[in-house]
């Protein structure tokens, strides 16, 4: 058995770059998260990573991320203690206590909530995620692909308001009335979402996410340190496409049931003069046209870069002017079976298009 | 219509005379540590060559990195009150989190948290704690702190908290000054409180530096209105920098690129500025700045500001080189000081101008003192300086065509005569100064900050551009060169008929 290793500062840097990244825009800005964890770091507050191979079949895993629109979290950003809270909730409600926490969510500021809430409950945290990005809603999981059961469900807000979501029909529902909830509790919340035995986490997860993500901060660390492309060094290391790159000329943002929705709306520069490319999204990017037609939808990871520095751009950060790359990065297998595509392919968001992964090397 | 453009550097403060689009004079003072004795030495001088009426001056452009480098060098700030209303949220996260932890112990006066705050619906997240605030208020005056910095959670969709806890603060300590984050700043909390903080430390370095310019003004014999230059390239009057300092932060690399493209007429160009302390390299698109798109850091502060994307580094023309060894060069600098420590001018430092003249790149003070330096030392020296260069421009280079590069800054003789990527070195008239000239030519502004109601949003943001382009024209600019700037819509979903807060920033020259 591998031994866990500790997390150490350089770590979280990379990880707080690599999981924006991975975020495709939404997930949050990791920024905060970051802040809150240095300090808790500084605190002598270590966190030990966890191969997700190694969970006995039988172990009890929470999965934890806050829930809510990122521009929201950009004025009310984030708190470890009431996400430790949501955690405690569900084993007063279980009657049993965690052995180790699991992502929900490697995309975004969610890569932090569960260290977040480890360094004060000293658990460890399992290097795994049911995402592999970020994506909008609960029936978007690789639990939800692998027919696990929903619920329960905790939610804990900055008031100390706490839900238990006792059962639920399915994923749509869970997501349903979580959403309303976290409407209601303005748009933020800590959740604990259903508990996971060690198997369902090794079997139905997205393995090694965390490990990915510092990895992709540190390629782009590299080539910021000796002046190279850090968007190039990342599509080296990950097999990822360049798709576009242009200047931002209109950003349409709605803050409505939760979500961050909108589109945006990018001129070509250099070979792509006289191109528009226009990405919509629902707090992440979801689909990408190019002068109209469709060039990359979810679930290939669809990325804003700043074109000099590498930094992912969120979408609610994108703004008039910025000068951007538009990547895609491929996404884990499992998301884009059979199955996988009915809960995050493109009519899954509503759009009336059949995927077609970009990295097919096909034409649209 | 007749400009004078003055740039107060950290070295030099150089003043020009604009006519109708033409440099008439230029001159170049050495800054004085109190600054006002600079600048009036400065329009003396100009005043004289020129043989210029002071009272048929129209305007006058100040551009200064006067509240930088305060915040950079740590000198100068007020001890701040933070108070901030947004509790229980962000509780783990203060005011001063992520500054230096020496700047921070500087500014940091007190910190108060305070409930209260608006969700993004509007709804409040708890009600507003008056009585603390009014505690508070007492604090602060009892602390005996005279700024306070004032940030509540979503302050730009619903002000109401700040603006009662100004008005607080105003029956309690009428003295203090009071800046609220709405002011400054759009949606990310810890950023725009960051800028408000970043405000509140300069007030009084605004009060007594804008006074000093005021003053310079009056002893020169000139009555125009005075501005103060700001980030984006326009400017602001002198009250308004009085009360917005952190407005004028990047105004100086802003003035020194438009000014390139003005003397060069380039459109599309890099601009490196070789000034007395740094090097700055930048790049015209379109005769504009091309600008950061990433988060800015003031003297290590992350803001929400905009900025010419720049490359900035230690290397002047009173850049400090170590004499046993021609690849130690910098960062340290004789700045303003250059006059008297620099060898050629009897000093007993080897700077960067020391080896320029021993060069025979420029012509100053006394030749023979720097005689003695091997040529083998100074061709070391000089390559290793034009190496610094190179290596910058390449960074800030984005296209794979060779562009042109405009030199300019009194040290710009240490730019070589050709590099890699580059079509053309141009040296132009007036280099030195392109500082000034670019604040005399800072454009204006028309700005609307409105809620639209019962509109669609492509209505609501065309009228909003074409009431910012009426008021930019009212104040001065040519309608042909107006340019959209900014533009950014908030829904305010608590109040009815579809309501947008739309901003429109539109810019001109005048």
């Amino acid at each position: 058995m591998a031994k866990p290793r500790p997390m150490t500062d350089a770590d979280y840097e990379a990880l707080a770059l690599g999981a924006w990244i991975l975020g495709t825009g939404g997930g949050g800005d990791p920024y905060h998260s970051l802040l809150e964890m240095r300090t808790l770091a500084r605190e002598g507050r270590t966190v030990w990573l966890l191969d997700p191979l190694d969970l006995e079949d039988d172990a009890l895993v929470a999965v934890v991320g806050q829930m809510g629109a990122p521009l929201v979290i950009q004025e009310k950003m984030t708190d470890a203690h009431v996400m430790a809270e949501t955690i405690r909730l569900m084993e007063r409600h279980l009657g049993r206590r965690f052995t180790a926490i699991a992502l929900w969510e490697i995309g975004g500021n969610n890569a932090f909530q569960p260290f977040l809430a480890a360094a004060l409950l000293d658990l460890p945290v399992v290097d795994a995620d049911a995402m592999g990005r970020a994506f909008p809603q609960a029936d978007m999981t690789t639990f939800a692909i692998c027919d696990l059961p929903s619920y329960p469900w905790t939610m804990v807000d900055i008031r100390r308001n706490t839900i238990v979501f006792v059962e639920a029909e399915d994923w749509y529902w869970m997501e349903r009335m979580t959403r309303k909830a976290c409407t209601v509790f303005g748009s933020v919340a800590a959740t604990c979402k259903a508990p996971r035995t060690g198997r369902e986490i090794k079997e139905c997860t997205i393995l090694h996410t965390v490990s990915k993500a510092i990895r992709i901060g540190h390629v782009v660390q590299h080539a910021r340190a000796r002046h190279g492309d850090p968007v190039a060094a990342l599509l080296a290391s990950e097999g990822g496409l360049r798709l576009f790159h242009g200047k931002v000329t209109d950003v349409y943002r709605r803050t409505t049931e939760g979500y961050l929705r909108g589109s945006a709306e990018i001129e070509g520069l250099q070979e792509d003069r006289g191109s528009t490319f226009v990405l919509d999204f629902q707090n992440e990017f979801v689909i990408g046209r190019q002068d109209g037609t469709v060039r990359v939808t979810a679930p290939d990871l669809i990325c804003v870069l700043d074109s000099v520095s590498g930094d992912a751009i969120g979408t609610e950060t994108l703004r008039y002017g910025q000068r951007v790359t538009v990547v895609a990065l491929p996404a884990p297998p499992l998301l884009v079976s059979e199955k996988g595509l009915q809960h995050v392919g493109p009519r899954a968001f509503g759009y009336d298009v059949n995927f077609r992964s970009v990295f097919d090397g096909a034409a649209w | 219509m007749r400009h004078v453009g003055i740039d107060v550097g950290g070295t030099n403060t150089d003043a020009v005379l604009l006519e109708r689009d033409q440099v008439l004079f230029s001159v170049k003072t050495p800054t004085t540590r109190d600054v006002t004795s600079g600048v009036t030495r400065a329009l003396d001088d100009l005043l004289r060559t020129s043989r210029a009426n002071p009272a048929q001056i129209d305007a006058v452009m100040i551009g200064t990195t006067h509240f930088t480098n305060a915040v950079v060098q740590r000198q100068g700030l007020t001890p701040v009150a933070a108070i901030r209303i947004g509790l229980p949220a962000a509780r783990t996260l203060e005011p001063f989190v992520d500054w230096p932890p020496d700047l921070a112990r500087l500014v940091r006066g007190r910190i108060f948290l305070l409930r209260g705050g608006h969700e993004v619906d509007g709804r409040p997240i708890v009600p507003f704690d008056r009585v603390a605030m009014r505690r508070v208020a007492r604090e602060v005056r009892d602390a005996g702190l005279r700024s306070v910095g004032v940030t509540s959670a979503f302050s730009p969709l619903d002000p109401s908290c700040e603006e009662e806890a100004r008005a607080i603060l105003r029956e309690e300590c009428p003295d203090a000054a009071v800046t609220v984050s709405h002011d400054l700043g759009r949606i990310g909390l810890l950023a725009r409180e960051n800028v408000t903080l970043l405000n509140a430390c300069l007030i009084d370095l605004a009060r007594a530096t804008t006074r000093a310019f005021t003053r310079a003004l009056e002893a020169s014999g000139i009555r125009s209105a005075l501005y103060l230059t700001q980030n984006d390239g326009t400017v602001m009057r002198a009250d308004y920098a009085e009360a917005f300092p952190v407005y004028s932060f990047a105004s100086g690399p802003t003035n020194s690129m438009r000014g390139a493209a003005f003397l060069s007429g380039a459109t599309h160009a890099i601009v490196v500025d070789v000034g007395g302390t740094t090097c700055d390299i930048g790049c015209l698109r379109n005769g504009f700045p091309r600008e950061a798109n990433n988060v800015i850091h003031v003297g290590g502060v992350r803001t929400l500001f905009r900025m010419p994307d720049l490359l900035s580094f230690g290397l002047g023309g009173g850049t400090l080189i170590d004499p046993a060894d021609p690849s130690r060069i910098g960062p340290r600098s004789v700045g303003y000081e250059l006059i008297e420590r620099a060898r050629v001018f009897g000093g007993s430092e080897l700077t960067a101008t020391d080896v320029g003249v021993a060069a025979g790149l420029i012509e100053l003070g006394d030749r023979d003192r720097v005689a003695a330096l091997p040529a083998s030392f100074v061709k070391a020296t000089l390559a290793r300086i034009h190496a610094m260069i190179e290596e910058g421009v390449d960074r800030m280079k984005s296209d794979a065509a060779d562009l042109p590069l405009i030199a300019v800054g009194g040290a710009s003789f240490l730019i070589p005569d050709g590099l890699p990527g580059i079509s053309e070195v141009i040296t132009v008239p007036h280099h030195a100064v392109a500082n000034a000239v670019g604040a005399a030519i800072a454009q204006v502004s028309g700005e609307v900050d409105q809620i639209f109601q019962n509109m669609s949003r492509d209505d609501a943001i065309a009228e909003a551009r074409r009431v910012a382009a009426e008021r930019a024209v009212s104040a001065g600019a040519d309608p042909a060169t107006l340019e959209a700037i900014e533009v950014e819509d908030l829904p305010l979903a608590y109040l009815p008929g579809n309501s947008l807060r739309v901003r429109v920033r539109v810019v001109g020259d005048i």
